[in-house]
């Protein structure tokens, strides 16, 4: 079933690109169909998950690549838990989404389509493998696809914003790579289960602490942690609308998942040395990217920070160690894939109309742009805390878990969410209201259903999270419980 | 009998070769206008003879020594033998579409199955007699092959070969001359067993000759401080025999070291200083083989200097055989695998280069622009081929360079894991710029651009053989860790 979900929209690539090359209208609805079906089955899985069971379910196992003389074994095996559950949810939704708001591609829409499909098959494929190596695997393999939706299908500087991103990724796996490579080395296995369940490392070929700054460097450029993050703003700023949406949505919580999985949950004794540093990042990022946000000029790009600054939460409550902290940082990662891809849809359908995304040049589309202003007020206010709304539950959480461990830390935290209130505020009022710097005469709402239904989805998603927690949390925590035993 | 047997697909090899400078006097043009297909469909007998040859050996699982052990073939030489065959294979088949209808075919594919041939042996020679002549027979087949076209850029790629290869010949000679006056053995095997007296005696000697050895062999791997031929040989010679040398030359090279160097001076602790020796080696012709193909605009100049990073990485697999003598295969094997990806990647790669430059006329990277939209298949053929080189999955490149760094790790040699996996973050500029040119730029001529049957069939076969051994690598690495237990 797992394997099913992971392959499908491989499969749908695959006929998406082999389509004959008039049928451009047909390759739209076979995407969306793909994409629909896979996240009718993520929902079944989010539905059929025994929350009383063992950890990890839906395992599908077979051995892969076995070596005489490698002393252990690479396995495909597949398998979901409440860390990783919500997060092959959130893939699917986000490329629903995705594909619906590029529905009006007109430039080589088929392969357009099928590399959106093969970059969700790589996110499933991260968030379901249990086996480092298999992890490893689709964690490189969603380079091939964003590379081209970059520099093909980009706007600006797309080229160069694609080889950025591309150097930033591959620098941070060639860590990635010898860490897990000494890893599995030294406790003899690549099942995650296994390393798990495993005491202290013995006879590594490198010591842990190296294992955990090489994992940290391959996760932290993902996340991203200051100062790994210059990637971001480009790559964000310059990729088609879409694949912003899953950029910011998606990719960036496979460096979030990379240091609860592995960083955490494997190696927890050098994780407790680093607590105060991976704090200290995550405070950096935080009020950096928060900094960086209020001086952005470029809707996009301001965006683009802004998500710097909260993917510093994540790092801010896993380096608590506690369950409400871990608990935190993962809502905080899937309450931000919703919100900030509402974020950069919005963006990309206030450019479509303006094709402007200076901020300078905008002003004054309130009235002419009703639907979308209030949709934009709402994921803004979702972006900066309000209660009842989702980012404030996951924001509230880490803050909860990380006060006892790190007060200061925290307090600093709390003032990047005064920050977002106001570059968020100062945003909106900026572009929605205010004086028109240009005469928007013509300027036309005419929202056509392909940008209606993914903004209220979004828009649903992130009040029932705001105001009933419990339907993710409780699996969260289930999810995390047993990091956080392996941190006490 | 039984030795004919042993050495029949070499045998088959050299007896085409032969038939084809007959048949070429007498028969040949007895057929007219089909002179030059008649030639081609009895060269092709002679891999494919040697093939079913060498399948049935290893079905039937035969092993032995010939000709007083002037060759044996034990799954070692199999390996590279069926390799080797395979290879001069595909580059006969591709010879016709770049050859046309010129004169001297017979002498060219007779050429090029002589030295086939001697790669074959090469691999299996077990005294250093045989492997001398092997490597002459090769080489000398080789100087004329790169000539063939005799226009100024393979003149002078020809001379170059010629000089160089007889320097290298003459130091592989010292050499062996060097081992043989501290052993007195030219037997592999007899030498094996004299080298801890020998080492006693006559240290300097010993260390000189493997120095001496390493010099010669390092000319047909083609590594760093020996490569200075490589750019303009591959660039000069006609395009089949760049990748014939590209790839079965190579192997050879590193079946001959291999066999010196693991079967031979495979004794500590000689195998440490040896050791030591290639991974600088290897370190060198990684970064310089990256950092000179990042500057090239010919794609045939830009493999050349690839294929000396490919060699650096091979050479982490030698450098490990040593460093982590609890486990020598795993490096051989290493070695095994990652030329067996290569031969699939790199075979592939210049099947689609000759394609394309029938129709284009140019090797320049530029005049490649657009070519997704003049050949989709051709681009996307090129794309895996490249990708594979750089060592992203799903590709057989991956697996093999996370085969061979595993192995590094496993010898402790961690800085050269993390300088090779460094090396592939580089390399991914100039490979993935190729692609990067054919699927964004605008097409450089209009008219698409289509391969013959012929080529179509290799390019297919090559690119389906890296996705198959990438997703199930386990019959191609079984074959060689069986390949790496038979030395030793």
């Amino acid at each position: 079933m797992l394997s099913l979900l992971v392959f499908l929209p491989l499969a749908g690539a695959a006929a998406v690109a082999l389509l004959p090359r008039h049928r451009q209208m047909e390759a739209r609805w076979l995407a969306l169909a793909t994409s629909l079906v896979c996240l009718a089955l993520a929902l079944t899985l989010f539905a059929a998950y025994d929350r009383g069971g063992e950890q990890f379910q839906f395992v599908d196992r077979h051995q892969w690549l076995s070596s005489r003389l490698a002393p252990f074994a690479i396995q495909y095996m597949l398998g979901v838990d409440g860390l990783s559950l919500p997060l092959v949810v959130l893939t699917a939704f986000l490329t629903t989404v995705a594909v619906l708001v590029s529905w009006d591609v007109q430039l080589r829409p088929k392969e357009y389509f099928a590399w959106l499909l093969v970059l969700e098959t790589s996110l499933l494929g991260v968030f379901s493998a249990l086996d480092l190596v298999l992890f490893f695997l689709f964690f490189e393999l969603e380079l091939v696809p964003m590379y081209f939706l970059i520099s093909i299908w980009g706007t600006g500087r797309r080229i160069y914003s694609a080889w950025k991103y591309v150097f930033f990724t591959f620098f941070g796996s060639a860590f990635m790579l010898v860490g897990i490579l000494a890893l599995g080395l030294a406790a003899g296995t690549f099942d995650m289960r296994e390393l798990q369940a495993m005491g202290p490392l013995r006879e590594a070929v490198l010591p842990a602490e190296a294992i955990f700054a090489f994992l940290m460097v391959g996760f932290g450029v993902k996340l991203p942690v200051v100062p790994l993050h210059t990637w971001l703003p480009d790559a964000h700023t310059d990729a088609p609308t879409a694949v912003s949406v899953i950029l910011a949505g998606v990719l960036l919580k496979m460096g979030g998942y990379g240091i609860l999985r592995l960083c955490l949950s494997i190696l927890p004794e050098v994780a407790q040395q680093a607590s105060l540093y991976l704090g200290a990042f995550a405070a950096a990022s935080i009020l950096y990217g928060a900094l960086a946000t209020l001086m952005q000029d470029d809707l996009k790009r301001l965006i683009a920070y802004s998500s710097v600054s909260h993917m510093g939460y994540v790092l801010l409550g896993a380096s608590a160690l506690g369950t409400v902290g871990l608990v935190g940082a993962s809502m905080q990662m899937f309450t931000h894939g919703l919100i900030t891809g509402l974020l950069f849809v919005m963006v990309g359908l206030v450019y479509e109309r303006t094709h402007t995304r200076e901020i300078r040049n905008l002003g004054g589309l309130a009235p002419h742009l009703p639907y979308l202003t209030v949709v934009m007020v709402f994921a803004g206010l979702a972006s900066l805390g309000l209660p009842s709304l989702a980012g404030f539950v996951s924001e509230a959480t880490v803050f909860l878990g990380t006060f006892p461990k790190h007060q200061a830390l925290a307090i600093m935290g709390v003032l990047g969410v005064v920050l977002a209130a106001a570059y968020i505020l100062w945003m909106v009022q900026r572009v929605f209201w205010g004086e028109p710097r240009r005469p928007w005469h013509g300027l036309r709402e005419a929202v056509a259903w392909w940008e209606r239904v993914p903004t209220m989805a979004l828009m649903a998603a992130i009040l029932l999270i705001g105001l009933y927690p419990a339907v993710l949390m409780d699996l969260v925590e289930l999810g995390v419980r047993p990091i956080a035993e392996r941190l006490a | 009998m039984e030795s004919v047997n042993l050495v029949g697909p070499i045998l088959v090899m050299l007896a085409v070769a032969g038939a084809l400078l007959l048949a070429d006097a007498f028969l040949l043009p007895l057929l007219g206008p089909w002179r030059g297909r008649g030639t081609w469909a009895l060269a092709v007998l002679g891999p494919a003879g040697a093939v079913a040859w060498g399948a049935a050996h290893a079905m039937a699982g035969s092993e032995g020594a010939a000709f007083q052990g002037a060759y044996t073939l034990d799954a070692f030489s199999l390996y590279f033998a069926l390799l080797v065959a395979a290879v001069t294979g595909a580059a006969v088949l591709v010879s016709p579409d770049y050859l046309g209808e010129g004169r001297h075919q017979a002498e060219y594919y007779a050429l090029m199955l002589a030295s086939g041939a001697g790669l074959m042996t090469l691999a299996g020679a077990t005294d250093l007699i045989s492997l001398f002549v092997a490597l002459e027979l090769t080489s000398l087949a080789q100087f004329v092959l790169v000539g063939f076209l005799r226009d100024d850029r393979g003149a002078e790629a020809a001379i170059k070969y010629i000089v160089l290869g007889a320097i290298s010949a003459a130091i592989t000679l010292y050499g062996i001359a060097l081992l043989f006056g501290a052993t007195g053995h030219t037997s592999l095997a007899q030498v094996r067993e004299a080298v801890p007296a020998a080492l006693a005696e006559r240290r300097p000697v010993m260390v000189l000759a493997f120095i001496f050895l390493a010099a010669g062999l390092g000319f047909k791997m083609a590594i760093v401080p020996f490569q200075m031929w490589v750019p303009d040989v591959y660039q000069g010679a006609p395009t089949p025999v760049t990748a014939y040398i590209s790839v079965a030359s190579k192997a050879g090279g590193f079946a001959a070291a291999l066999r010196v160097f693991v079967d031979a001076l495979g004794v500590e602790p000689l195998a440490r200083e040896w050791a030591t020796m290639f991974a600088v080696l290897s370190a060198l012709s990684m970064v310089l083989g990256n950092v000179m193909a990042l500057v090239q605009s010919d794609i045939k100049r830009m493999l050349g200097y690839s294929s000396i990073a490919q060699a650096g990485y091979f050479l982490i697999g030698l450098a490990a055989v040593a460093a982590g003598d609890p486990q020598w295969e795993l490096g051989t094997g290493g070695v095994l695998f990652f030329l067996g990806s290569y031969a699939f990647t790199n075979m592939g790669a210049f099947a689609v280069i000759i394609a394309i430059s029938r129709h284009i006329g140019t090797d320049e990277i530029a005049d490649y622009s657009g070519m997704a939209r003049r050949s989709p298949l051709l681009a996307l053929a090129l794309t895996m081929c490249l990708v594979s080189l750089t060592g992203i999955p799903p590709t057989a490149g991956f697996v093999a360079k996370l085969y061979i760094f595993n192995a590094a790790i496993q010898a402790h040699l961690v800085w050269l894991a993390v300088l090779g996996v460094v090396n592939s973050v580089v390399s991914a500029y100039y490979y993935l710029r190729v692609v990067l040119t054919m699927f964004v730029g605008e097409p450089a001529a209009p008219g698409e651009v289509r391969p013959t049957p012929l080529l179509g069939a290799v390019t297919a076969a090559a690119t389906v053989g890296l996705l198959v051994v990438g997703i199930f690598p386990f019959p191609l690495l079984e074959a060689a860790e069986r390949a790496a237990g038979a030395l030793i």
